[in-house]
């Protein structure tokens, strides 16, 4: 004798306002029980239309809305965009400003990932760990304060450089962030690493695989934790970052707990590069030519790409030889890891939804942009 | 304290009338343990939020009166005063009723927990029995909660919940098993009235696994799924708003308070002062006159690991919680079951009856 149970799907509207979708993204899930049959990402809520923006107003006027692409990582919104402008426009940068936005993009790179580090443990409904985050994004934030004037919009860069040079001993309070730093990861790591649960939460949960990395164009810690060695700032080096020193973390089988570990490497790593950055800091000019208010410059197109905190930042520029943008295209790495999404989270568990979703890092503001 | 429950009795037994003089000998304790369980829950909301905030390297409330003790009785008038919704689609009866049965099952169980010596409302002969079964009443509410809201995420923690109680009362109550054994009694009061050495001393497995099932049944990291609010929003009780979500929040509160007290009657001597029978008079009398004072303080102690615990621990997934409980709590607790009545049967040290 056999009893058929019959079971019925249930769709299950995650978002737009649901405390864990990081913003205002909407997932249609379909789950039998607690397993998930389908999901749909819906995206678009929080569009700003950032790129039509550039049209409308001229290099200066436009730059203060870039740092709203990646409100975390402020610096690796903006580079892209002042890159682009330089290539076109032939603008020199002095050595002491490349400098300068190294340490300023890795420095938000901590920041991005400690802020990641505390919602994605909070995703995993451990409540302390995004407070010890914040303490140190707090530090952060109060140097980037002291060299900007801004705590979150930093709008710093500029076309040619950076708006201005650091104080005096700025760069030996990063230094010592740095020491302190390497401390506190170590500290995040008794706390996180051998504990049991939070392993049978992450371990094989979402393992993406090699070639699905590569199909979707996924980039960042989530192309690196499924195994492939690829960095931006290794393979098609921009500004100084060839003369650094540093490794590429990456995972061997691409599940959650390897993007986890490749997060808190590339933390690491960051301070590696900040301490030689200080230490080989040139003097001179920060900005060669102050850049008039309306300036123009020739008619071309160029792509340039950073390695953000997510994966590859791109911006590609169209100029018409005015002083506005014809087409500006920002090529986001949310946008590009969401892709994966739907695909890892199927046959799933409802609470690996926030496990793995947590994991990719996306900030919706740079989805929808 | 002995002195009190003199005085007290010495009033009651001025009253000339006998079923009026039983009626008020029933009420009075009643509604003291009620009203102190009401008080201390309040006095508990404070000391979590300050014990997690220190956890966490932030303040918590600071503001309202002497280091914010009194910031619970701002936050319970400010949830009074707000409007109480029932969502248009919900079943209104058992939307209403849910609330109630959560609560009150919570209270109830108190007329059964020794707070001192002779400080009970009723001595029962299974006491231990009816405390489960009164507190496991709790589940029914959160489910009709569940049911009767209407809501997606309220439904999936409505099932949760269900299936979690089920899973981890048995080796609860399994856990339970050996010191009944030991003891000989199912009284509550017997068997702290027995324990000349700690159960704990005795016990120590069954302790470890009621420590965890408790926890699971009342809902508290790392088993609070039934409300996980980063999947399920706030779980059963996300249509719940006012005083109906008061009400959830102080059983949460309360269930977990009596988690420290069950910790402490069963497995640390209830209100009896450590090693008091090794003390000869002097102990006897910390034990009887300080008993509600030695109570508060163990059940403290458990209260504020609890909190520990949530400070530390992420979520565990659904899976893994009823994997955990029928793999390894089910069979460890049969374990301990068979090694202790061995034990008892063969009379050794400290576990001849």
């Amino acid at each position: 004798m056999s009893i058929e149970f019959k079971s019925e799907e249930m769709t299950i509207n995650m978002g737009p306002h649901h405390p864990s979708t990081h913003g205002v993204l909407r997932l249609i899930v379909k789950i039998d029980g607690e397993v998930i049959r389908h999901v749909e990402p819906v995206i678009g809520y929080l569009h700003r239309s950032i790129e039509r923006l550039a049209q409308d107003r001229n290099y200066f006027m436009y730059f203060p809305v870039v740092d709203r692409v990646d409100y975390v990582s402020i610096i690796a919104a903006e580079w892209p965009m002042v890159m682009a402008v330089e290539k076109i426009g032939g603008i020199e940068v002095p050595e002491r400003a490349e400098y300068i936005r190294v340490i300023t993009a890795e420095l938000t790179r901590i920041m991005s990932h400690l802020f990641w580090l505390g919602t994605f443990m909070l995703d995993l409904g451990s409540t302390t760990v995004i407070m010890y985050a914040l303490r140190e994004r707090e530090k952060i934030v109060d140097l980037m304060e002291e060299l900007t004037g801004q705590r979150m919009m930093f709008n710093y860069l500029r076309y040619g450089g950076v708006n201005a040079d650091v104080p005096e001993g700025w760069l030996q309070k990063v230094k010592g962030f740095c020491d302190y730093f390497l401390r506190m990861i170590d500290e995040y790591e008794i706390l996180i690493n051998k504990n049991p649960i939070f392993i049978s939460r992450v371990k094989d949960i979402g393992i993406i695989p090699k070639e699905m990395v590569s199909k979707y164009g996924a980039c960042g810690p989530i192309l690196r934790g499924s195994g492939v060695k690829y960095d931006v700032r290794k393979d098609e080096p921009y500004s100084v970052y060839d003369r650094f020193d540093f490794d590429i973390p990456v995972g061997e089988k691409g599940d959650t707990f390897d993007r986890y570990v490749v997060r808190m490497e590339e933390m690491r790593q960051s301070v590696r590069i900040l301490k030689q950055a200080v230490d080989q800091i040139p003097p001179g000019p920060c900005l060669k030519k102050k850049l008039s208010f309306s300036f123009k410059i020739p008619a071309g197109d160029a792509y340039c790409q950073v390695e953000a905190p997510r994966g590859n930042m791109g911006v590609y520029l169209m100029s018409n030889g005015t002083n506005t943008a014809a087409r500006v295209k920002y090529r986001t790495p949310s946008y590009a890891n969401m892709q994966i999404l739907p695909h890892v989270l199927k046959d799933a568990f409802l609470s690996d939804i926030m496990a793995i979703f947590g994991s990719f890092d996306v900030i919706l503001p740079e989805v929808d942009r | 304290m002995e002195v009190l429950l003199k005085i007290y009795e010495g009033i009651l037994s001025l009253i000339p009338f006998e079923p009026v003089r039983n009626g008020i000998g029933l009420i009075v304790p009643t509604l003291s343990i009620a009203s102190m369980v009401l008080g201390v829950v309040f006095l508990l909301i404070w000391w979590e939020r300050r014990l997690i905030a220190f956890i966490q390297v932030r303040l918590g409330p600071n503001r309202l009166g002497p280091a914010g003790l009194f910031q619970s009785f701002a936050d319970a008038l400010k949830v009074m005063l707000k409007e109480d919704i029932v969502p248009k689609d919900a079943d209104q009866i058992l939307f209403s009723l849910a609330p109630v049965l959560v609560f009150v099952p919570g209270l109830l169980v108190y007329s059964l927990v020794p707070v001192g010596n002779g400080m009970v409302v009723s001595n029962v002969g299974s006491g231990l029995l009816l405390f489960f079964s009164i507190s496991s009443l709790t589940t029914l509410g959160i489910m009709m909660a569940g049911w009767s809201s209407n809501n997606k995420y309220s439904l999936m923690g409505g099932i949760r919940a269900v299936a979690q109680a089920i899973s981890y009362e048995i080796p609860l109550l399994l856990s339970l098993v050996g010191i009944i054994l030991l003891t000989g009694s199912l009284s509550i009061v017997d068997i702290v009235e027995k324990q000349d050495i700690w159960n704990i001393i005795k016990q120590p497995i069954a302790f470890f696994i009621f420590f965890t099932c408790s926890l699971s049944e009342v809902n508290r990291i790392p088993f609070d799924l039934p409300e996980a609010e980063s999947e399920l929003v706030s779980g059963y009780n996300t249509e719940y708003s006012g005083f109906k979500f008061a009400m959830f929040f102080l059983a949460e509160y309360i269930n977990t308070f009596t988690l420290g007290a069950l910790c402490t009657v069963l497995f640390f001597g209830g209100w009896r002062f450590p090693f008091d029978s090794y003390l000869g008079e002097v102990g006897m009398q910390l034990s009887n006159q300080l008993g509600l004072v030695w109570f508060f303080v163990k059940t403290m102690f458990f209260f504020s690991i609890v909190i520990w615990i949530r400070g530390t621990l992420p979520r565990v997934r659904p899976d893994q919680l009823m994997a955990f409980a029928w793999k390894y709590l089910l069979p460890l607790a049969l374990v301990n079951i068979l090694v202790t009545t061995l034990l008892a049967a063969y009379g050794f040290g400290v576990f001849s009856r």
